[in-house]
């Protein structure tokens, strides 16, 4: 029967095409799944693919876990540009579908888009992930989560130091804004607590998601003599296997890669959304205000490391196991003077450190000395 | 009368051949093909809601579509619709930037400029936006007329090279500095916003779609100009024989697509983003091309194609939300559509029943 199955022979399958024509033609007797009144009704809106092994990948793992909670249905949409076709979606969720909360996951969805639909629904909350959200400037029921990824780069860093040998670093990033460079110098000053000497070659290809150019950047990365690398790119998966590939290492970002290269995967700055959505979730069920600011580092739950690779050293492990300890204890500041960005210019004086709730951070404009790259 | 009739019988005969066929597609995949119909129509045309999502997602289509109708009646294959959007757009922004009265450089010297009306910045915006998208199409246009390059491969690279500038200028000089991790170019101000239509949550872009539409089709259809197009498309040296201005009418044709497609992107910055980013590149250039095959490069037929794609889109996600199916879904149903349509291109003129009687 199974080769049956597999191989239906032409008369079979042109059955079965005139009976789906027969059943299309009947025409729409309106089949509709109606959502239970009691049940929250949880709306998800990705900007690319579920499965990219990165940032939506990130999101879907918190929406498949929240849909496990007890009175919670979760209804979602991928690929949803960051358009007027958002709206559109955020709207039909609240029409069609009755979702009381939505998370509209891409940065690009806020302004305008978010901000409308809020002032539109003002029972629905609008959790938006990024952390654009102002109390003076935008509606009660909408607002912003988002993690200190930086504190996972600045471990990936410490891996990455103790494990190249060539000294030279690979950063692949998408745009030159204030979030990547963060990552990038977080990445450099961790590799650099380990030897001083280690540099980070920047590559900006320009766009979230350029799966081609991104495997042309990490191929020159390792022409060069790059022996560890890691992104801040949508989806990590192309440079990933790429590294694999070409026998080198690399650091995941967004979510947990390892499964796309065994040998070597060092670690990986992974987000932990599940704790937003949790918080999000649970307000709506014992309707209580809207939590609107939500950030969070490693302490909090808002980010994780992925477990270290077969590569990683002992000595390696341990430090970082050490770092780690004292960010979750609130102890460690990543961003501290003396500090000089690659042209030479103190960018932190000496004595002045940035706590990471610091929003000067979030302005940042510059790449730390040892980093090879102009933003 | 009976042209007529072969002219709507073929098309909607194989949309309803596509729909056979994906919905078989969907059964072999596990799921029932008639609630997948009865979903496609619940969110696409059941309901107001459901018509003006719909309408608001073919409102881009339609103005993209005629990028590629209109310079389809000289016999010219256009794909670069995508540039002439974003480009347009950028211009868009620019221009209703500086009439906003918020930017120093051109209103400081002038009071003129600094207290423009919001209709005196949307129409400088549009002229702008289409000045700049048709030019950019012409271009396409001129390299096949005098040098002979073919138009469907340089537009396509055109578009590239306007993806590029486009992010140069959003990225670089035109960038607000506040706009910190979304480059953006500096708003056209709150007031400056088309806004919707009354009493509908679709932006005016519908309206300037439908408008440009019925102008190409009354252009296309009864006026020597557009009669002198359609010789030159359908054969360049008798049109040249008959003393028609090839060169120019080949260019105008060009100009008009490209001046529809930048419109299209001013819409996009006034109704929808206030200001250029990198939002504007979502594919509604590429969308238009096959609207526009759909359609037969006919101005009118492009509204209900426009509208059944956009009907399509808008109830992607209701088969993502309510059967969890990916977003390829509407991608499959669309790629057949398009197939079978091309396919039934052969089907013209065979059907005895369609003939003019002889007399």
């Amino acid at each position: 029967m199974s080769t049956k199955l597999l191989n239906p022979s032409r008369r079979e399958v042109l059955k079965a095409m005139a009976a789906a024509g027969v059943v299309a033609g009947v025409g729409p007797t309106l089949a509709s799944r109606a959502f239970a009144a009691d049940k929250v009704v949880v709306g998800v809106i990705y900007v690319g693919p579920k499965d990219d092994y990165g940032y939506n990948q990130a999101q879907a793992q918190a929406a498949a876990a929240i849909k496990k909670l007890p009175g919670v249905t979760v209804i979602e949409e991928e690929k949803v540009p960051e358009t007027v076709d958002v709206q559109k979606t955020m709207a039909s969720m609240i029409e069609q579908d009755g979702a009381v909360l939505i998370f509209p996951t891409s940065f690009g969805y806020f302004d305008p888009h978010v901000i409308k639909m809020a002032e539109k629904y003002p029972k629905v909350r609008f959790a938006h992930c990024g952390g654009l959200w102002n109390e003076a400037k935008h509606p009660k029921n909408s607002g912003s989560y988002f993690g200190y990824i930086d504190e996972c780069q600045y471990l990936n860093g410490v891996v990455a130091g103790y494990t190249t040998k060539s000294k030279k670093l690979g950063f692949i990033a998408a745009k030159p804004i204030p979030q990547v460079l963060r990552n990038i110098n977080a990445f450099t000053l961790g590799a650099q607590s380990v030897n001083p000497a280690i540099t980070t070659q920047v590559i900006f290809t320009g766009d979230w998601a350029l799966p081609v150019k991104e495997a042309e950047a990490a191929n020159s990365m390792i022409d060069q003599g790059i022996d560890v690398i890691t992104m801040h790119v949508d989806s990590p998966k192309v440079i990933v296997e790429t590294c694999e590939r070409r026998g080198i290492y690399v650091c995941g970002y967004h979510a947990n890669q390892a499964a796309l290269a065994p040998k070597g995967y060092l670690t990986g700055a992974e987000w932990n959304w599940l704790t937003p959505y949790t918080v999000h979730v649970k307000a709506v069920g014992a309707g209580t205000p809207m939590n609107n600011f939500l950030r969070g580092g490693l302490k909090e739950g808002f980010v994780k490391t992925s477990a270290y690779g077969p590569a990683v050293s002992d000595a390696a492990k341990k430090t970082a196991d050490g770092v780690k300890a004292k960010m979750m204890k609130d102890e460690f500041v990543i961003f501290k003077g003396p500090l000089k960005d690659n042209t030479g210019k103190v960018v932190i004086p000496g004595g002045t450190a940035y706590k990471q709730q610091d929003v000067v951070l979030e302005q940042m404009n510059y790449l730390v000395a040892g980093v090879a790259g102009k933003v | 009368m009976r042209r007529a009739a072969e002219a709507i019988v073929i098309p909607v005969g194989a949309l309803l051949v596509a729909m056979i066929i994906f919905g078989a597609f969907m059964g072999v995949i596990g799921k029932d093909p008639l609630e997948v119909y009865a979903l496609i129509y619940k969110g696409a045309f059941s309901s107001g809601f459901a018509w003006q999502n719909t309408l608001q997602r073919a409102a881009p289509l339609i103005l993209t579509a005629l990028c590629v109708a209109l310079p389809a009646q000289t016999g010219l294959i256009v794909i670069g619709g995508e540039g002439a959007l974003v480009l347009g757009g950028l211009a868009a922004a620019v221009i209703g930037h500086a009439l906003s009265g918020a930017s120093p450089l051109l209103s400081g010297g002038s009071p003129l400029l600094s207290g423009a009306s919001p209709l005196a910045v949307q129409i400088s915006m549009a002229a702008a936006a289409m000045l700049v998208g048709g030019a950019w199409i012409a271009l396409a246009g001129a390299l096949r007329h005098y040098r002979g390059v073919n138009e469907t491969i340089s537009s396509l690279l055109l578009t590239y090279i306007g993806l590029a500038l486009f992010n140069h200028f959003v990225e670089g000089p035109l960038r607000d500095p506040a706009s910190l991790n979304k480059p953006s170019t500096m708003p056209i101000g709150d007031a400056n916003m088309v806004g919707h239509l009354p009493g509908m949550d679709v932006h005016w872009g519908l309206v300037y779609g439908i408008a440009f539409c019925i102008v190409a089709y009354v252009l296309v259809r009864h006026t020597v100009q557009g009669f002198a197009l359609s010789i030159v498309g359908g054969n360049v040296r008798a049109a040249k024989l008959a003393g028609l201005p090839v060169g120019m009418l080949i260019l105008v044709s060009c100009f008009l697509g490209g001046a529809a497609a930048g419109l299209a992107g001013m819409a996009e910055v006034a109704a929808v983003h206030g200001s250029a980013n990198a939002s504007l590149i979502a594919g509604y250039g590429y969308a238009g091309i096959l609207v526009s095959f759909i359609a037969r490069h006919n101005p009118l037929a492009i509204l209900p194609v426009a509208t059944l794609l956009g009907g399509i889109a808008a109830s992607g996600g209701m088969l993502q939300r309510r059967l969890d199916l990916p977003d390829a879904t509407v991608l499959v149903l669309e790629g057949i559509a398009f197939m079978v349509i091309l396919a039934s291109e052969t089907l013209y003129g065979r059907f005895r029943m369609f003939q003019p009687r002889e007399t």
